[in-house]
């Protein structure tokens, strides 16, 4: 089966800037993955590239196999892309907008599963309202119902929790997660680490144009140093060899930075040699964030 | 054919939804014209015999008002999408170049003629204007909203900004339709201009329209169609260009 996403050596320039330089990238289908970086990357011109709104200078770029460029309209058809921007169609109301949407898409006789994503969505009570009397996060919910009204196989969403409230979040990622069980392929970028994380079995982070780190988000964890060992200890004080290492801490309590978890059993025994109890113990790990800075920093 | 006939349906909506604007707007404007300029000059000029200025006029205002809308559709549709940037709700659907250019110029047809038709029903209660040709006037008039609806068209994709498009609007459309016969018959004018209006495309949309009310024109109806047909064909072409490559659409 085709990869959901392919990007091959994509180069895109804007003027001065190279926003894609090279970007390989390979996404199989039913993956939750993430894209990150830091503003100005290339995140949103590759999600551009991918959607047909922007063309590369050079490179293949594939959805469900299908070039963006020779097949526009099978890699169009297998592709619902949530903008970053916030934008809409004053003259038309919420079912309206998604009616036409599904029309765009070839799609006729659309209302039962149109009628699903509003209620999905939380949005019956607007069906039918003007979408310039809706709020933000209303608005982005709609946004994200345009984007699913073909069913696409491959759903990308840029941003789509900026500047919106923790309800709407919350059930977005529900949503969102039961797409991706259902066997839809989802690309994210965020700047909500924590997403990231939560979410998304894979990482690529993107820094001037250029993927650099592509790997499972434990592998992207596990790559960044900065396990920590936190010690609430009696008495309250470690032998010389360890005392040596420890970092500063929460009051009350000794923190151990260490390479992996096999250290741990050594330091116990160490503690115990000295006459130490260990009254709590709590392995601290690495986040996504420190790993993206220590790798934005890297590189 | 879906993708198109939503397209399509969306646009025809678009202005519908407005249709105090963009259709009973433009018909009292044509109608103050006419009352203007039947009240100075009726009596006055004669253009053809034995048609009163009055009834020479409506023709001319309607197609004038045809025009200036069809354009004012498709332009005023896609720079409103560019700048709000809700195009990309058209730009990501696998709608084909084809599909995207006919839906934009039927709608800029279609809101013309109901104008065009609007006018000339409002300005009936002046004077009685004969149609004894009324499919010259129809092909005329569909022809006239389609070169117009793809002008809008490219005009609304080549600018940026709506005062580029108002640009393109008051120096271009708007002396081209006032300078194609509305207001007279070249006849009347020099022989220098009247040569230099036989380079004025609009100038045959006109006359041709008004032979199928008068069964009279400056140029037979014949060539007036093959020039209008000749001049879309090209538009067409370049408009499709524009949409295949994307150029101000797609980066």
């Amino acid at each position: 089966m085709a990869p959901a996403i392919e990007v091959r050596q994509a180069y895109k320039r804007y003027g001065d800037v190279q926003a894609l330089d090279g970007v390989d990238l390979s996404v199989e289908p039913g993956e939750f993955f993430a894209l990150l970086g830091p503003n100005g990357a290339g995140k949103t011109t590759l999600i551009s590239v991918l959607a047909g709104l922007a063309r590369a200078d050079r490179g293949e770029v594939r959805v469900m196999g299908y070039d963006v460029r020779v097949n526009y309209r099978e890699a169009r058809r297998a592709l619902g892309v949530v903008p970053q921007e916030l934008v809409f169609d004053p003259f038309f109301t919420v079912r309206e907008t998604l009616r036409i949407q599904s029309g765009y898409f070839g799609l006729r006789r659309n209302d039962a599963w149109i009628d699903e994503v509003i209620e999905r969505l939380d949005l019956t009570a607007k069906a039918n309202a003007n979408m310039r009397s809706l709020s933000g996060g209303m608005k982005r919910r709609v946004l994200v119902a345009q984007a699913l009204v073909h069913k696409p196989p491959v759903i990308i969403l840029d941003e789509p929790t900026a500047g919106v409230d923790v309800e709407l979040r919350q059930g977005l990622w529900e949503f969102v997660r039961q797409l991706n069980a259902a066997g839809h392929t989802i690309v994210l970028t965020t700047h909500y680490l924590e997403e990231a994380e939560t979410l998304c079995g894979r990482v690529a982070m993107l820094k001037n144009g250029r993927v650099v780190a592509l790997d499972t988000t434990r592998n992207v964890l596990a790559g960044v140093s900065g396990i920590h060992l936190k010690l609430k200890l009696d008495p309250d004080r470690l032998p010389v060899e360890l005392a040596e290492r420890s970092v500063p801490g929460p009051e009350g309590y000794r923190v151990l930075p260490i390479q992996s978890h096999d250290e741990t059993p050594d330091i116990m025994i160490a503690l115990r040699r000295d006459g130490v109890t260990v009254q709590e113990l709590e392995l601290l790990q690495p986040d996504l964030e420190e790993a993206f800075v220590q790798i934005m920093g890297r590189r | 054919m879906t993708g198109f006939r939503t397209l399509l349906y969306k646009e025809m909506l678009r202005f519908w939804k407005v249709s105090f604007q963009t259709v009973a707007a433009p018909i009292i404007t044509a109608l103050l014209y006419l009352l203007v300029f039947s009240h100075v000059l009726e009596g006055r000029v004669q253009v053809y015999p034995g048609v009163p200025y009055t009834a020479f006029l409506i023709p001319g205002l309607a197609m004038m008002s045809l025009l200036q809308n069809a354009f004012a559709n498709s332009s005023s549709s896609v720079i409103q999408s560019k700048v709000t940037g809700n195009i990309i709700f058209i730009l990501l659907p696998p709608l084909s170049h084809a599909e995207f250019y006919w839906a934009y110029v039927v709608a800029a047809v279609v809101r013309g003629l109901m104008v065009g038709l609007g006018v000339f029903s409002v300005t009936l209660v002046t004077v009685a204007v004969p149609v004894p040709h009324p499919f010259w006037a129809l092909a005329f008039a569909i022809m006239g909203g389609a070169i117009l609806g793809a002008l809008g068209l490219i005009a609304g994709i080549w600018a940026d900004k709506f005062d580029q498009l108002a640009t393109f609007q008051n120096f271009i459309i708007v002396p081209l339709t006032f300078l194609a016969g509305v207001f007279y018959s070249i006849h009347s004018l020099p022989p220098f201009w009247q040569a230099v209006s036989h380079l004025n495309p609009f100038f045959y949309m006109i006359d041709g329209f008004r032979f199928g009310f008068f069964d009279a024109s400056d140029v037979p109806p014949g060539r007036s169609l093959f020039v209008v047909g000749v001049c879309f064909a090209v538009l067409s072409f370049v408009a499709l260009q524009m949409i295949k490559r994307g150029w101000k659409l797609r980066h």
